[in-house]
């Protein structure tokens, strides 16, 4: 055994704590299994708490009209046909149920007339369908299930990260790691292991994403042997900061546009209606007036007729797109994004609804929304892809491991409608939590090969004696590369260049140099998470070289067009023999009586 | 406002104690003091240890003490601090240091899971009006700075951490206890465990707060009132949790 290490036992290990790994470990907990939640963080800090629009379930407190099957409908239409289709029905249909017992748990969302919960709309989503708490809706939620799970005896490790995933043969059955505080090594035995790392864009430059967003458990899973889809769809979220400088991508919630915030470029124009795709015109308002209508019923508590739409709810890859295409052909605004404008609205319901939001541009970029327009551009925001799961289990495709949340691929397929994140933590933490919490039950006691962990130690150490570069300067180059070679559009040309570059970049961060001492390093934190983000950048890269056609988030310039054969595939990655293996695998085949719901009501 | 380049000195040390030390930073606009801390761990300084997520006041990662004042780093701006003198960062005084600006916040971390829970009425009907959401939403606002908690002085003078869960768990409490539907009583929680009466509403927890919760008037005297009336009559809480009112 490894006796050398601090250990940790336990049935489940939950790897972050964020909604996924938060909702896993309470799920695990509550059915009897010893669970241990592990996070790079204080608890509570999560990148979770940035999500700010809202919760999607079709509650129908609002427009009475919505259902689970709309709301699949949605997740697919929004997906590109390319999620799986049975985790968009177990998403659709249990999210309902995951925000009432989220409430039930101490979240106080905002009212309905009749006291019961609010919904707003979004982006891509028929009907009015995100339960929120003003602008902070991911706080509430991190918070409420903080408690409960404090509250529930999970073992809890803040500040601490996982390095490296422990096998015996095949088989998952634990993790390494070390205390962010001491830099000393700790070892986690566990029966069954469920990722809950949260994504992947800190290898970009323009992010919204925090610190810890360094693909820890895409990098893990692939290390492990299992096989990652959807890896080339990653979202630029369209309205981040631009200005000043140092807020740089910092989210503005999508509930800005949701609350009747409209898009201009510099010369004045609302350009988002040039821009929805022929067949989703019919879905939205036609003119200025019927949008005016629209809002006014929204603001008025009436049931709008979704019709009449403003063309800023069209889904986020569309919306992104339009922004940086207005930019490239000169009509952006001076610090190169476009104008988003809530000032014509009372200035009460602007504070009201997007408190955070009025804070954020007031403290950090001296505008007054309710006064003046922001200026907004794409922000690399959310990772599509990552572990192929059980849809039931989240189960991955090897023994002992489990994944939830942004780590866990197919759910979103091309493209992710705004809201379907915090539910899909919700619906997929808990089931991660009950089939890990199973399989614990039926695994054997987890055998830890001591020579995994000594080579884990010497790995992590080895950084301290290199003589290269220091860290921040390899992620610079990083992300510069990636935000300038894999964005919003790619070409051949540069997805090639892109697979180059990272080879370079991961020589040099197994040669990156680390000074001072173990304890709270961040420089030495950086060095191997940077070995973590290159791995994930070049299964993005080499997945988008694959699919030659545009899709959802995906977009070609050199294939423009949506090719019906790349519709019925994932691109999957898997290593193999030391290198990276990209197939084609066909998509799931959906059954006949989900199949129905996209006849009977276009 | 319009300065090149800043002065910063920085605490780096740890639980031994330390030194300040000073780095220049190229100033751009619209700049926070977190944006000059990540310049010089860039620059120079890679172990230099510091907590953050957001960068948008949103996570309560990055409190320090900013020209002596508690404060959110990615939340100070450079351009509200005279720069013709060095910019002194240091960290939380409250809590023991760890390295540089990260302290030992943990016990904040024991004393929430001291407070009892969230618990609904049963059988109760899930439906409350907007106007009983506004009361709690304000104090679910908070976002574990622990800013006020450093600056109340029942803890950072006193260090009566034993006796006094301090603002930040009070406004927690009365995020519990004032939920409309909630069905159990901490009056007796707060009045022994809680040492709510050691607070003698200075209002200093109120200052401080980034999220502008107003710490004193509508969590922690609200919460008094009901500790004192309970005391005098043990059966009130139970009529108000069944009423839903006072
Ligand atoms: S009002 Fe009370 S809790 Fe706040 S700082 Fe003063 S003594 Fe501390
Ligand atoms: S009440 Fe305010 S100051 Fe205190 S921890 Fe919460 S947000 Fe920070
Ligand atoms: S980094 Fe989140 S509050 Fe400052």
């Amino acid at each position: 055994m490894s006796e050398r290490f601090e250990t940790h036992p336990s049935d489940v290990l939950v790897i972050g704590a964020g909604g996924a790994g938060l909702r896993a470990a309470i799920e695990a907990s509550a059915k009897g299994a010893r669970t241990a939640l592990v996070c790079k963080s204080l608890l509570g800090k999560a990148h979770t708490v940035m999500a700010e629009g809202g919760i999607a379930a079709a509650l129908a407190h609002v427009d009475a009209q919505d259902s689970w099957q709309t709301h699949f409908r949605d997740t697919m239409r929004g997906g590109g046909m390319l999620n799986h289709w049975r985790m968009a029905q177990l998403h659709a249909q249990e999210a309902p149920d995951r925000v009432r017992e989220l409430e039930q748990w101490g979240a106080v969302f905002d009212r309905t007339r009749d006291g019961r919960i609010l919904q707003r709309p979004f982006g891509g989503h028929t009907y009015r369908r995100l339960a929120h708490v003003g602008d902070r809706t991911g706080l509430e939620m991190i918070r409420t299930l903080q408690d409960k799970g404090v509250h529930q005896g999970i073992d809890v490790y803040m500040e601490c990260t996982v390095t490296h995933l422990l096998r015996d043969g095949d088989r998952v059955v634990g993790a390494f790691g070390y205390w962010r505080e001491s830099g000393r090594f700790v070892v986690f035995p566990a029966k069954a292991v469920v990722l809950a790392t949260g994504g992947i864009g800190k290898a970009w430059s323009v992010t919204s994403n925090s610190w810890e967003y360094t693909a820890d458990g895409h990098a893990l899973a692939y290390r492990a042997g299992a096989e990652l889809i959807d890896m080339e769809f990653v979202q630029f979220h369209p309205t981040g900061m631009v200005w000043p400088p140092g807020v740089r991508g910092i989210l503005v919630t999508e509930a800005v546009r949701a609350e009747g915030g409209i898009l201009r470029n510099s010369k004045g124009e609302r350009f988002m209606w040039r821009y929805l795709p022929e067949e989703k015109r019919p879905d939205f308002s036609k003119d200025e007036a019927q949008a005016k209508e629209w809002l006014a019923d929204h603001i008025a508590g009436r049931s709008p007729d979704f019709k009449k739409r403003p063309p800023e709810l069209s889904t986020r890859d569309n919306v992104a797109r339009a922004i940086y295409t207005e930019n490239r052909e000169g009509r952006g605004s001076p610090h190169g994004g476009v104008f988003l404008d809530v000032s014509y609205l009372p200035a009460e319901h602007v504070v009201k609804k997007l408190p955070s939001m009025y804070h954020q541009f007031k403290d950090l970029a001296d505008v007054d929304i309710t006064k003046e327009p922001m200026e907004v551009g794409p922000t690399c925001h959310y990772a599509m892809g990552g572990v192929r799961v059980d849809p039931d289990s989240g189960k991955s495709t090897v023994p002992g491991l489990f994944a939830a949340g942004e780590v866990s691929g197919g759910m979103h397929g091309a493209n992710r409608l705004g809201g379907n994140s915090l539910s899909d933590l919700l619906v997929f933490g808990r089931r991660a939590g009950l089939g890990a919490a199973e399989a614990a039950g039926k695994a054997p006691a987890p055998k830890i090969d001591a020579d995994a962990t000594a080579a884990a130690e010497r790995e992590l150490l080895a950084f301290f004696a290199n003589t290269g570069e220091d860290p921040y300067a390899i992620h610079h180059d990083l992300q510069e590369a990636m935000q300038a070679l894999v964005g919003i559009f790619r070409t051949q040309e540069d997805l090639e260049k892109s697979v180059g570059k990272l080879e370079e970049l991961r020589a040099r961060a197994s040669r990156a140099r680390v000074t001072g001492s173990r304890l709270y390093n961040p420089g030495w934190h950086l060095a191997f998470d940077l070995r973590n983000m290159i791995d994930a950048a070049e299964m993005v890269a080499r997945a988008a070289l694959e699919r030659q056609e545009s899709r959802g988030a995906h977009s070609r310039l050199d294939f423009p067009k949506a090719d019906p054969a790349f519709g019925k595939v994932n691109i999957s990655i898997r290593r193999r023999d030391g290198g990276m293996e990209v197939v084609r695998t066909a998509l799931p085949a959906m059954p006949e009586e989900m199949r129905k719901l996209f006849e009977e009501k276009k | 406002m319009s300065a090149t380049e800043a002065v910063f000195r920085v605490f780096r040390g740890g639980r031994e104690g330390g030194e300040m030390r000073e780095y220049r930073v190229p100033v751009s606009p619209g700049m926070v003091v977190l944006d000059a801390v990540h310049w010089i761990q860039a620059h120079g300084a890679p172990d230099l240890a510091v907590r953050w997520n957001c960068k948008a006041a949103k996570c309560g990662s990055c409190s320090a003490e900013v020209n002596g004042k508690p404060r959110l780093m990615c939340k100070s701006r450079l351009d509200s601090l005279p720069l013709d003198r060095p910019v002194v960062v240091r960290p939380m005084k409250t809590f023991p240091v760890i390295k540089d600006l990260v302290t030992d916040v943990s016990w904040n971390f024991e004393a929430a899971k001291r407070i009892p829970p969230f618990t609904p009425r049963p059988g109760v009907e899930w439906k409350y009006d907007q106007a009983d959401a506004d009361r709690v939403q304000e104090f679910r606002k908070c976002i574990e700075c622990f800013l006020c908690q450093n600056v109340c002085h029942v803890l950072r003078e006193h260090d009566k951490k034993g006796a006094f869960v301090g603002p930040a768990m009070l406004v927690r409490a009365a995020g519990y206890e004032l939920h409309p539907l909630d069905g159990l009583t901490r009056t007796g929680f707060l009045r022994e465990q809680g040492g709510i009466g050691l607070c003698n509403i200075t209002k200093c927890c109120t200052e401080v707060c980034p999220e502008s919760i107003r710490i004193t008037d509508n969590a922690i005297i609200p919460l008094k009132e009901r500790v004192v009336d309970d005391f005098y009559d043990p059966l009130r809480w139970l009529w108000r949790k069944v009423t839903g009112k006072g």
